[in-house]
């Protein structure tokens, strides 16, 4: 079966898209998936720190597309996961060193040999991001539950509607549940209210994915991880698996509501 | 939130989020201001009180929102008719 192409964005900055990427990729690959991430930040390159493999690079996304080396040779495996490969951006080089149609050449090379292929999308709305869905089947929207960062969600949700590129899919990112409660903080289901898009996970603000990225190891990996389970039960929901979403210690009937508006009931 | 805020009845923080970013959002979905919207009402009252008569006061005009579409709603009363009504004999 040919590979599922996903893109992850998020319009604001620092939301958790790199984060997201990395363990969605690990929780695939953990599970018998074949999957290929590929870094789309020309020139601000992470994807490869935070999945540990920093010191792998010799080619990188650029070179590949200028032929300076072979698609093969621009993929690093991952040190744990024999079917997990980064494809790398390019460090010294801005975004206008690809193009929409280089990114949908690239990924058409790779559709055949994986099952899925992450592309972890740049902040914004301009080129990169363009460029990072031009050959999206999906698109993942990865928002915090915060006014600025909703609002930026709520942007980019309706670009890719005008895209085609819809319906998008939304991973609500960082949120907190005792604040929640107290009412300081936007719920995930005030968030679903306000983008009206279907939900595909919620991860809750844990303090591991700050110990996962410092080593370099995703918290996907990590069994005790709340917001690692958070991230293996979205790519089950990615295979089609029904998972119920994790309750955060908010009222029973709010995630009911939660789950109804997500369609799952 | 304090037990004083509470007691005053303060708006809890989540509540407002939500509510400006409704409003937000509506703007940020239509590209229309609300001097626009207020322009766009001035010509439907021209327009339509050229056939009808109505209540300028009363009349409310914004956009709602249904999922992701937006819809522009307006809610125009007519004024009671003036026409002669036909009295029988």
């Amino acid at each position: 079966m040919p590979a599922q192409v996903i893109t992850i964005t998020s319009g604001k900055g620092g939301v958790g898209k790199t984060t997201a990427v990395a363990n969605l990729a690990v929780a695939l690959a953990a599970d018998g998936s074949k999957v290929v991430c590929i870094d789309g930040d020309i020139g601000l390159r992470n994807l490869d720190v935070i999945l540990g493999l920093e010191n792998r690079i010799v080619y990188d996304i650029v070179d590949v597309i200028e032929g300076r080396c072979r698609l093969k040779q621009a993929m690093i495996r991952d040190k744990k996961l024999p079917e997990l490969y980064l494809i790398p951006a390019a460090q010294t080089r801005d975004k206008n060193a690809v193009s929409s149609s280089d990114m949908i050449r690239l990924i058409k090379d790779l559709r055949s040999d994986f099952d899925f292929v992450l592309i972890d999308s740049p902040a914004g709305i301009e080129r990169g991001f363009k460029n990072a869905i031009a050959a999206a089947d999906r698109v993942f929207v990865i928002t915090n539950p915060e006014v600025s960062a909703v609002r930026d969600a709520d942007r980019v949700i309706g670009i890719l509607e005008a895209e085609e590129k819809g319906p998008a899919s939304l991973i609500i990112n960082r949120l907190n549940p005792l604040l929640v409660k107290n009412h300081d903080m936007l719920s995930a289901e005030d968030v679903l209210d306000l983008l009206a898009v279907e939900l595909i996970g919620i991860v809750p603000e844990d303090e591991t994915v700050i110990i996962g990225s410092n080593r370099g190891a995703p918290v996907a990996y990590d069994p005790k991880s709340k917001a690692g389970q958070a991230f293996r039960n979205i790519a089950k929901r990615m295979k089609g698996e029904t998972v119920p979403f994790l309750d955060l210690g908010a009222q029973s009937t709010l995630w009911g509501r939660i789950q109804r508006l997500a369609g799952r009931k | 939130m304090s037990f004083f805020d509470r007691m005053f009845g303060k708006k809890k923080s989540a509540d407002s989020a939500k509510e400006r970013l409704q409003l937000v959002l509506i703007h940020d979905r239509t590209d229309l201001t609300p001097a626009e919207l207020d322009s766009l009402r001035d010509d439907l009252v021209a327009t339509i009180s050229r056939h009808v008569e109505i209540d300028v006061q009363a009349m409310q005009i914004g956009v709602e929102h249904d999922g992701r579409s937006q819809r522009l709603v307006a809610d125009i009363p007519l004024k009671a008719a003036r026409r002669k009504t036909r009295k029988t004999k």
